[in-house]
């Protein structure tokens, strides 16, 4: 969890670079010009949705086991893979080394670490769990999510081979099927998560076993199946790929706000305060579950796609969900994990409501700069006497100013709620480690006085 | 309250394992045969990349040029969309932007070979289809189909 906190730190750097690049085009273009910056930014971010998620798993499966994990030497080597690849990922960017594709443009080869540590992952995972009978639906999500995340990497991998490349389109196919799919596997490591959280919060354990967190589950894991074709409805490819997305594709936002709105419900006000900072980012996190959710189905409709795909529309809707839901959610997390540390937080409570407060709003202003931009740009793509592409972006720049300098503020408040989490972290370690070395030269010396 | 939490949670019948099996099973299968299927019927069979394009896709890769421009809509927004820039544009416009570069995009410095290759993939993409979003037509259901 530490480790992905730093990369969401890096990652929010580099999307700042990025946004600079919007406004003064040019800008760090020998150094770190944007095919690096872009890279950097959405890889950084994407692992530490990774390592949230997979930090997050590991300690709630121990909790809810009340046991440790089948093999601590086993998860070590996985996070020494993990770290090792994203590593040489990122430094591989800096030095202009690419080779993939979108999203996962780092030479073919630093995947193997990813998958070999992925397969260790799994393993462990299952072997950690005792009994597959009468489990509770978050240990069917994670199960679900450690699986799925496997077949479509390896799904995206596919291009390797020249029978999946030797056309455009059918590349583009099979890429968009395996991302598509891809982000609802992490998604439901995350959500998994999120119930197991909501659990601990209410402490009432039948609703992650009843029928409808099962058929609300199951309905998502349908979407995941189906509903990637959203992605591609203006690529000359299967009709009928994109008819199943369309009929699936709107279904799974509106299941999982449900799911948080009826939870909240129930929780008395003894409980809620019990997480409080963990609780306050579930409720942030289920505001954007709706506004992501209003966009989402719009977008998920062909005919207004089609104005909407290519647009930064698109990047409002991935920094919605990024952010508002799937980020929040794994800080809910962190601060759920990290708050019982050596040292207290109660001293930073105002501090971490000022974060809260500064990161939200920021986000907001961030998500409909982002959709204004998309709008201008939807009507000149659709205009009959289009002006040049760069003209049209310097109308656009007023945007981009109020989208870097919201991302400015969102990084400010971000860093108010990070930077406590990951200095106590460290300074217990330090502590840990300065008590076992005195405890260590105490034995010595009681030894040396025997003796 | 405890009538208002055990009133809310009146839905909490518990699945039964056999059924959650079933489920599952059925939705992977569902899942595997569709994906297989796409594998063995990919959706064009004319119209297959060169040698020389194939390479160029390479270039593309290598270079990440897809951080800043889009194929078919897909891809970063720094730059234009690159799908139909061969005919739209023409061979020696687009090796004058890779010699030179732009303000905004660097000059790779790229060899006549990758040059070449670059372009003949541009080309091959090109021949694929429109990614001109004004050549759908909207249709009552909310679908949409090119002219």
């Amino acid at each position: 969890m530490v480790a992905g906190l730093l990369l969401l730190g890096a990652g929010m750097l580099f999307g700042l670079t990025g946004a600079m690049q919007y406004i003064r085009p040019g800008f760090l273009k020998e150094a770190l010009s944007f095919e690096k910056t872009r890279p950097l930014h959405v890889s950084s971010v994407v692992f530490w949705i990774i390592f949230g998620a997979v930090g997050t798993m590991t300690t709630y499966l121990q909790q809810y086991t009340g046991k440790k994990l089948y093999s601590h030497l086993l998860f070590q080597l996985q996070l020494l893979l993990f770290s090792a690849a994203v590593l040489a990922i990122l430094v591989s960017y800096f030095f202009g080394v690419f080779g993939g594709r979108e999203y996962w443009e780092f030479n073919p080869v630093l995947a193997i670490p990813i998958v070999l540590g992925w397969l260790l992952f799994l393993f462990n995972f299952i072997k950690s769990i005792e009994s597959f009978k009468s489990q509770p639906v978050y240990i069917w999500m994670w199960l679900t999510g450690l699986f799925f995340f496997l077949f479509t990497f390896l799904e995206s991998y596919l291009w390797i081979f020249p029978y999946f490349r030797n056309n455009i389109i059918n590349d583009m196919t099979v890429q968009w099927k395996s991302y598509g799919s891809m982000v609802g596997a992490w998604n439901m490591l995350i959500y998994g998560s999120s119930i197991f959280l909501m659990e601990k919060i209410s402490g009432n354990k039948d609703y992650s076993r009843s029928k409808i967190a099962f058929a609300l589950y199951f309905t998502g894991l349908f979407n995941l199946m189906f509903n990637w074709g959203h992605h591609i409805y203006t690529l000359p490819t299967y009709p009928f790929i994109k008819h199943i997305s369309y009929a699936v594709s709107m279904t799974e936002l509106v299941i999982f706000g449900r799911i948080l709105f009826k939870w909240q419900s129930t929780v008395s006000d003894a409980r809620k305060l019990f997480h409080q900072t963990a609780y306050r980012f579930l409720v942030a996190a289920d505001v954007w579950v709706f506004l992501s959710l209003g966009l989402a189905i719009l977008m998920s409709i062909p005919a207004i796609n089609v104005y909407t795909h290519g647009t930064h529309i698109t990047v409002a809707h991935t920094m919605g969900t990024t952010i508002g839901i799937n980020s929040f959610l794994l800080l809910a997390f962190a601060f759920d994990l990290l708050y019982d540390s050596c040292r207290p937080f109660s001293m930073l409570k105002n501090r971490l409501r000022l974060g809260y407060w500064i990161t939200n709003i920021s986000l907001f202003i961030f998500w409909i700069s982002l959709i204004i931009a998309g709008v201008w740009k939807a009507r000149w793509q659709m205009s009959t006497n289009k002006i040049p592409f760069n003209e049209m972006m310097l109308q656009l720049k007023p945007c981009f100013i109020i989208i870097l300098n919201s991302g400015i503020l969102m990084f400010i408040g971000i860093l108010i709620l990070i930077f406590p989490l990951i200095k106590n972290q460290v300074l217990c370690y330090l502590d840990t480690r300065a008590k076992q070395i005195k405890n260590n030269n105490r034995n010595a010396a009681d030894a040396y006085s025997i003796d | 309250m405890d009538n208002f939490v055990s009133n809310s949670f009146s839905f909490t019948t518990m699945a039964s394992d056999r059924q959650k099996n079933i489920i599952i099973t059925l939705l992977i299968a569902a899942f595997l045969l569709y994906s297989f299927y796409l594998y063995s019927t990919l959706p064009v069979q004319r119209y297959r990349s060169s040698e020389v394009s194939d390479r160029g896709k390479m270039v593309w890769q290598r270079y990440n040029c897809i951080s800043c421009h889009q194929i078919y809509g897909l891809g970063g927004y720094l730059g234009p969309d690159l799908t139909n820039v061969y005919s739209f544009r023409g061979k020696d416009y687009i090796k004058a932007f890779l010699m030179t570069g732009t303000p905004t995009m660097p000059n790779f410095n790229l060899s006549d070979e990758d040059m070449n290759d670059l372009i003949s993939y541009l080309n091959n993409i090109d021949s694929s289809g429109k990614s001109d979003p004004r050549t759908f037509t909207i249709k009552p259901d909310g679908t949409i189909e090119q002219k």
